[in-house]
């Protein structure tokens, strides 16, 4: 049953302003308080650096179409990112191959930029015969990896290397109440291993709520069966305190979302939802779906969890399979052998 | 990012043209492809900041300070009013034979923030008689700061968030407080350092200027800084919020400084000063010396700033020079780009190949002291047979010899038994027949038979004589 209080993980944090004020006391002309050295403002140069340089973020939504993926990113960043794709006539049939597209935005909230790409996979899983489906995917993404490790080695290196890698995909499971099929399962597995995978139910208002703690219950046990580690990872918990929260969440994936970008009046509120004969499904209602903790998730909470793992260990994973493959492709600390290279040997 | 020209297989990328009615405010350094777009209700990625603080809380902070000065001008009282410990630090001596570096790190913690402080202190600056190596060890030092993390980037299974960052962040430069100029050692010490570290100059011991004197000396080390061309360390004034301060302060360059883990009770409240007797030096206290403002730029305000500089620019053209060094390069002579590889691929040809003849040399040379030593010692070989042969021959020959001797020795023995032997018998005859014919002859051949008798006594007395040679024998 979900739980109409809200989970502490789930607490939206702090007000901003108050949390950061770094009470320094100010040096007058008499005597300043001599116990206090300031090294703790070093946080504020962070964040104040972090603010100028703005964030960046690379999320890919993967799943058949009509599952509703451009209108839940809509909903996630509440406005137009992904333009619904639209099979004007029945000429444009179902295409013979995955288009990846990509497209950025800049948006920005109370002053924090952020640089938000959503990568759309139309035509996933809509092929006749979809056995390599994810072959291109898993090259776009190595594409990626690759573009960076390649500006990474260069001699002369940009300022700031343009983050292109995908940090997050979001996979959406079709609702059919029974358990996964083997397209998700081969999809899931594969790229688990090299990107953060988020899986969620999509369309889950139509299931009931005992279907949908079945359903979710059956996909983590099929989850745990193949050996498919999505996010949050088990073993990139990093304290007591990580793990207490990671199984937290670990218990309620997949999030069962719905997504909407209209609004209606529900109890003198204009809210986000979906208006049907036999009620209206709140988006951000924990008691109608899990969209609110998908949201705190991926944004709130957990971003700079994900472009960590994103960036230190599925792209070291990367780097270190591209240099032992292709020994020759990057220098490597010489060996005390070589004559003429000054390098001090290791 | 979104025009990428990936057309490898199956799949293309492109962007999206969808008209913007509705525009954001762009702010600096935003990528022009992509589109700005408003947000029609609370998100909630405005508490990024707040999670990248988070994470940079749990990890914790490093900084590194390198010190350089002459022995005695404050630079460890300096640091200690400056963090407010007692960092455990010895006098060092005058005498020493060159600049050594000695570094330490401390772990302070103040709230909840830990900073892993490593502070380096040039031990012996200045004090040799010929100072023209001073500067060397401390552009080696820094140099195999940058040089380990270099070689910690290109591991290929590397771990550089676990890595602790040796590289120097800022750099004190502590200026004797003679009032007139800088030293040449100075100059040429802060020129060749002004590429590899941040420099804040600093003067040590200001209790000792006065206010007149101070202004003037301070102008005279900015002019002779800037005509001699070493580029301090700027404090950034692009940041809206400290532009301000950090260009009031890069005007008050040099900071005229005053250390003392000493306090001193002024009015009601403990101070750190250091008292003569003329008065107390207070070192808080922004009239007598600059101390706060050094503390508030160096800490307080620029700290993540000297980090990134040290990052991004010195470390980066330290890499840079020595890659290019190494022979990398990213674009060959008719200015195509080279990838990594293809220079790579050719010096490891060049460096296998010199190996391969290195060990063929290796080997040669090898082979040929083996025949040596061979030849050598089948000499000795043949030497020591040629010696054993003749042992044997002597060895032999002496054996014949003895072997003739004992022949002539038995041909002797026989010779003598058979003798003993006729001669017993002969004596055993002539007894019987001396007994017989004693009565008759005894008066005719008495003197025959009594020489007889003598020669047979005689013989026998020869007998008996060889009788005891042989049985001595």
């Amino acid at each position: 049953m979900s739980e109409v209080a809200v989970p502490e993980m789930m607490m939206p944090p702090p007000a901003m302003p108050a949390a950061f004020q770094v009470e320094k006391p100010v040096p007058g002309p008499g005597m300043g308080d001599f116990s206090y050295v300031g090294i703790d403002a070093i946080l504020e140069q962070m964040r104040r650096k972090a603010m100028k340089q703005g964030f960046e973020l690379n999320i890919m939504v993967v799943g058949q179409s009509g599952l509703g993926k451009s209108t839940l990113m809509n909903t996630l960043f509440k406005s137009k990112v992904s333009r619904k794709s639209v099979q004007a006539t029945s000429q444009e049939k179902i295409p013979k191959t995955i288009d990846i597209k990509s497209v950025s935005h800049d948006i920005e909230e109370k002053g924090v930029r952020m640089k938000l790409t959503v990568i759309d996979t139309p035509g996933f899983g809509d092929q006749i015969n979809n056995e390599n489906c994810w072959q291109p995917i898993m090259k776009f993404i190595n594409a990626q990896y690759e573009q960076y490790l390649q500006e990474e080695i260069n001699i002369n290196r940009k300022k700031r290397i343009p983050d292109s890698r995908v940090h997050c995909c979001i996979y959406f499971i079709p609702p059919t109440g029974h358990c996964l099929r083997p397209l998700d399962v081969e999809f899931m597995r594969r790229l688990s291993k090299v990107v953060n995978i988020v899986p969620v139910i999509a369309k889950a208002d139509t299931l009931t709520l005992e279907e949908r703690d079945f359903f979710k219950q059956k996909i983590r046990e099929e989850l745990r069966a193949n050996g498919i580690d999505v996010y949050p990872q088990k073993e990139f918990d990093e304290d007591a305190e990580d793990r207490m929260i990671n199984d937290k969440i670990r218990e309620m994936i997949p999030f069962a979302v719905v997504g909407s970008d209209q609004e209606y009046q529900v109890n003198g509120r204009r809210l986000l939802g979906r208006k049907t004969k036999w009620g209206t499904i709140e988006v951000e209602n924990i008691a109608h779906c899990e969209f609110a903790y998908l949201r705190d998730l991926l944004i709130r909470t957990h971003m700079e969890n994900i472009k960590d793992i994103t960036s230190s260990i599925h792209y070291e994973v990367y780097r270190v399979r591209r240099l032992n493959e292709n020994n020759t492709a990057i220098p490597c600390p010489p060996c005390p052998m070589i004559p003429h290279f000054p390098l001090k040997p290791l | 990012m979104t025009t990428s020209d990936i057309a490898q297989g199956p799949f293309q990328v492109y962007p999206q043209s969808v008209p913007q009615s509705v525009s954001v405010k762009k702010g600096t350094g935003q990528d022009k492809n992509a589109r700005p777009l408003s947000l029609s209700g609370h998100v909630g990625f405005d508490s990024l900041p707040h999670q990248l603080v988070n994470k940079s809380t749990c990890q914790g902070f490093c900084f590194n300070i390198l010190c350089i000065g002459e022995t005695g001008i404050g630079k460890s009282t300096l640091m200690d009013t400056l963090f407010n410990t007692n960092f455990e630090n010895f006098e060092s001596s005058h005498f020493e034979p060159k600049v050594k570096l000695r570094a330490q790190t401390y772990d302070l913690q103040e709230s909840n923030v830990r900073l892993k402080l490593t502070i380096v202190n040039t031990v012996g600056f200045g004090d040799q008689m010929n100072k023209q190596e001073s500067y060397q060890h401390v552009v080696d030092y820094i140099d195999t700061q940058f040089e380990s993390y270099l070689q910690e980037e290109l591991k290929i299974k590397r771990s550089l968030h676990n890595y602790h960052d040796s590289r120097i962040h800022a750099c004190l430069y502590f200026i004797a407080p003679s009032g007139h100029s800088l030293k040449s050692l100075d100059l040429v010490t802060m020129k060749k350092l002004d590429s590899k570290v941040n420099i804040i100059p600093v003067i040590a011991k200001a209790d000792t200027i006065s206010k007149s004197e101070l202004h003037k000396f301070k102008i005279k080390i900015m002019s002779e800084l800037v005509s001699n061309g070493v580029q301090i360390y700027q404090f950034p004034t692009d940041d809206e919020t400290v532009s301000k301060i950090n260009t009031a302060m890069n005007g008050i360059l040099p900071f005229a400084v005053v250390g003392s883990s000493e306090e001193v009770k002024i009015g009601n409240k403990m101070v750190k000063a250091r008292q003569y007797p003329w008065g107390v030096v207070q070192v808080e206290n922004e009239n007598h010396c600059d101390f706060v403002k050094l503390r508030e730029m160096l800490i307080c305000v620029n700290m993540e700033d000297l980090r990134e500089q040290t990052h991004t620019r010195h470390y980066e053209l330290y890499r840079r020079c020595k890659l290019e060094e190494m022979g990398f390069t990213d674009t060959n002579p008719e200015s195509k780009p080279v990838s990594l590889q293809e220079t790579y691929e050719a010096k490891r040809h060049e460096f296998l190949g010199d190996l391969q003849r290195r060990e063929e040399e290796m080997r040669q040379m090898f082979v040929q002291r083996v025949k040596e030593k061979e030849t050598e010692l089948k000499e000795a070989e043949r030497e020591l047979q040629g010696k054993f042969e003749q042992l044997k021959r002597l060895h032999s020959e002496e054996k014949s010899k003895l072997d003739e001797k004992r022949r002539s020795l038995e041909d002797e023995i026989n010779t003598f038994s058979k003798k003993k032997a006729a001669t017993e018998l002969l004596q055993g005859q002539s007894f019987n027949t001396n007994a017989n014919l004693k009565k008759d002859k005894d008066r005719k051949k008495s003197p025959e038979m009594e020489a007889k008798d003598v020669n047979l006594t005689c013989d026998e007395a020869t007998n008996q004589n060889h009788n005891c040679c042989f049985r001595n024998l």
